[in-house]
């Protein structure tokens, strides 16, 4: 049996002193250094790390510091060849860039263009959502990991072949029979289109000129059953391609037919 | 429940070696001549969880219907017998599948613009061959790019019935600060 007791972390002693905090000028062997920055995913999850080290919150980001440190760690990066993927380039351009935003005067606030900043915190703050979700879906119990699945070998399956016991005089009987069979097929007859979809426009269009909106199933009649539900369908396509209408779907199934003159 | 068809179910259970319907396990039994009730055969399903309790299988039900396994308590010495069987998932695909599986469906771009990395055909290749993803349409957009999402096999290998019982999404970053920002705007 392997049931060792958790050890301690022991801290390594110095003149007879416990060694509780790394020296400031650890030399970080380079590989080592690979190793870890190959664990990161991506920048986004790079920055998270560098911000969770500082230990505060991403509302408080510190662009200006963080920018420092990220660049260093991609300096790093290309110091020893890792290969470094564009993303890192791009995120570290857009640390630059919002760090010189900073340091420049205010402008006057441009209300189109998203504070890069702000923007750039929205998107950690979506990226660690996924990310912690992530963390506990590697969590869950895994089939073949975590839990192994039942099965048994199968018994001998007997399956029954039936013979086919037929003599040539029968199967020469038969053929004949089939030959001189009466020739009851129609043609297929095809009819005319009774629900014309042009027609369907029009009728749309008319209860959109009274109203913007209305509901799909508002615009069919019953009696016509299948085929009006089609020709509807097909006459409101028809329209959206042209571009008189909207087709609107909530979370619902019901389809709803916007008019877009007036837009 | 007559013990012929409990053993027959057991049987079946055992012989497929993956979940079965209680839908498809009633057109099973009576394709063989028994006709019975969904009720019935989930009955005869009780009857064999009561069976295995002092063994060391379960029944449970996952996305695709009810599957044999093993306990998880006695997943430690079969892991030995199948150590090379289970290949790692990275942590970043398990970003990706996470996207996919609380979003879906979604695009190839839908779950770069999370991660902020490029996301390699391989790795949705090696998420489609699990079976864990499949194209379920096209994005109306230029290029018209697929949409993912998540099996029942995804739900079934992590041993959930419905997508729901996933994990709960966290929501954005559960500090005050947050809060305190949102009541302001």
């Amino acid at each position: 049996m392997q049931n060792t007791t958790q050890t301690q972390l022991e801290f390594p002693m110095v003149m007879g002193q416990p060694y509780e905090t790394l020296p400031e000028d650890l030399f970080i062997p380079p590989n080592a250094l690979e190793l870890c920055l190959e664990t990161f995913s991506g920048p986004m999850d790079l920055l998270l790390y560098l911000i969770k080290k500082e230990n505060i919150n991403i509302l408080e980001l510190d662009v200006s510091n963080i920018t420092d440190q990220y660049i260093e760690y991609i300096d790093l990066m290309d110091a020893l060849q890792f290969e470094l993927a564009a993303e890192y380039l791009v995120m570290a351009a857009t640390l630059a860039e919002i760090k010189s935003r900073m340091m420049l005067p205010r402008e006057i606030h441009d209300d189109e263009e998203e504070d890069p900043k702000s923007a750039l915190i929205k998107r950690l703050q979506e990226y660690q959502r996924y990310k912690l979700a992530s963390e506990k879906l590697a969590l869950l119990p895994r089939v073949d990991r975590d839990f192994y699945t039942a099965s048994a070998a199968l018994p001998e399956i007997k399956i029954e072949k039936k013979e086919i016991f037929i003599t040539k005089e029968e199967l020469a009987s038969i053929f004949y029979e089939i030959k001189s069979r009466p020739d009851l097929k129609l043609s297929h007859q095809i009819d005319f289109e009774e629900l014309s979809t042009q027609e369907r426009i029009q009728i749309i269009m008319e209860i959109l000129a009274k109203r913007n909106v209305v509901s799909f199933s508002k615009t069919l009649r019953k009696a016509e059953g299948r085929h009006g539900v089609v020709v509807t369908f097909l006459a409101s396509l028809e329209l959206a391609k042209d571009g008189h209408v909207e087709l609107i779907q909530n979370k619902t199934d019901e389809i709803f037919l916007k008019s877009l003159r007036g837009a | 429940m007559n013990i012929q068809t409990v053993n027959t179910v057991e049987a079946l259970l055992f012989g497929a070696g993956r979940p079965l319907r209680l839908s498809e396990i009633r057109g099973l039994l009576e394709s063989d001549g028994v006709i019975a009730e969904l009720s019935d055969i989930k009955k005869c399903i009780n009857e064999l969880e009561h069976r295995y309790e002092a063994s060391s299988l379960e029944i449970i039900e996952v996305a695709s219907g009810f599957r044999l396994q093993i306990k998880q308590s006695y997943s430690a010495p079969i892991t030995h017998l199948w150590n090379e069987r289970t290949p790692r998932i990275s942590k970043a695909l398990m970003e990706t599948i996470s996207i996919i599986a609380y979003k879906q469906p979604v695009t190839r771009g839908d779950i770069e613009d999370i991660r902020g990395v490029s996301v390699s055909t391989q790795s949705v290749r090696s998420l489609l061959e699990r079976n864990w993803i499949k194209v379920t349409g096209f994005k109306d957009a230029p290029g018209r790019p697929a949409l993912y999402s998540t099996t029942k096999e995804f739900l079934d290998d992590l041993n959930l019935k419905n997508i729901s019982s996933l994990p709960e999404l966290p929501e954005i970053d559960e500090d005050s600060d947050t809060q305190v920002l949102s009541e302001v705007v």
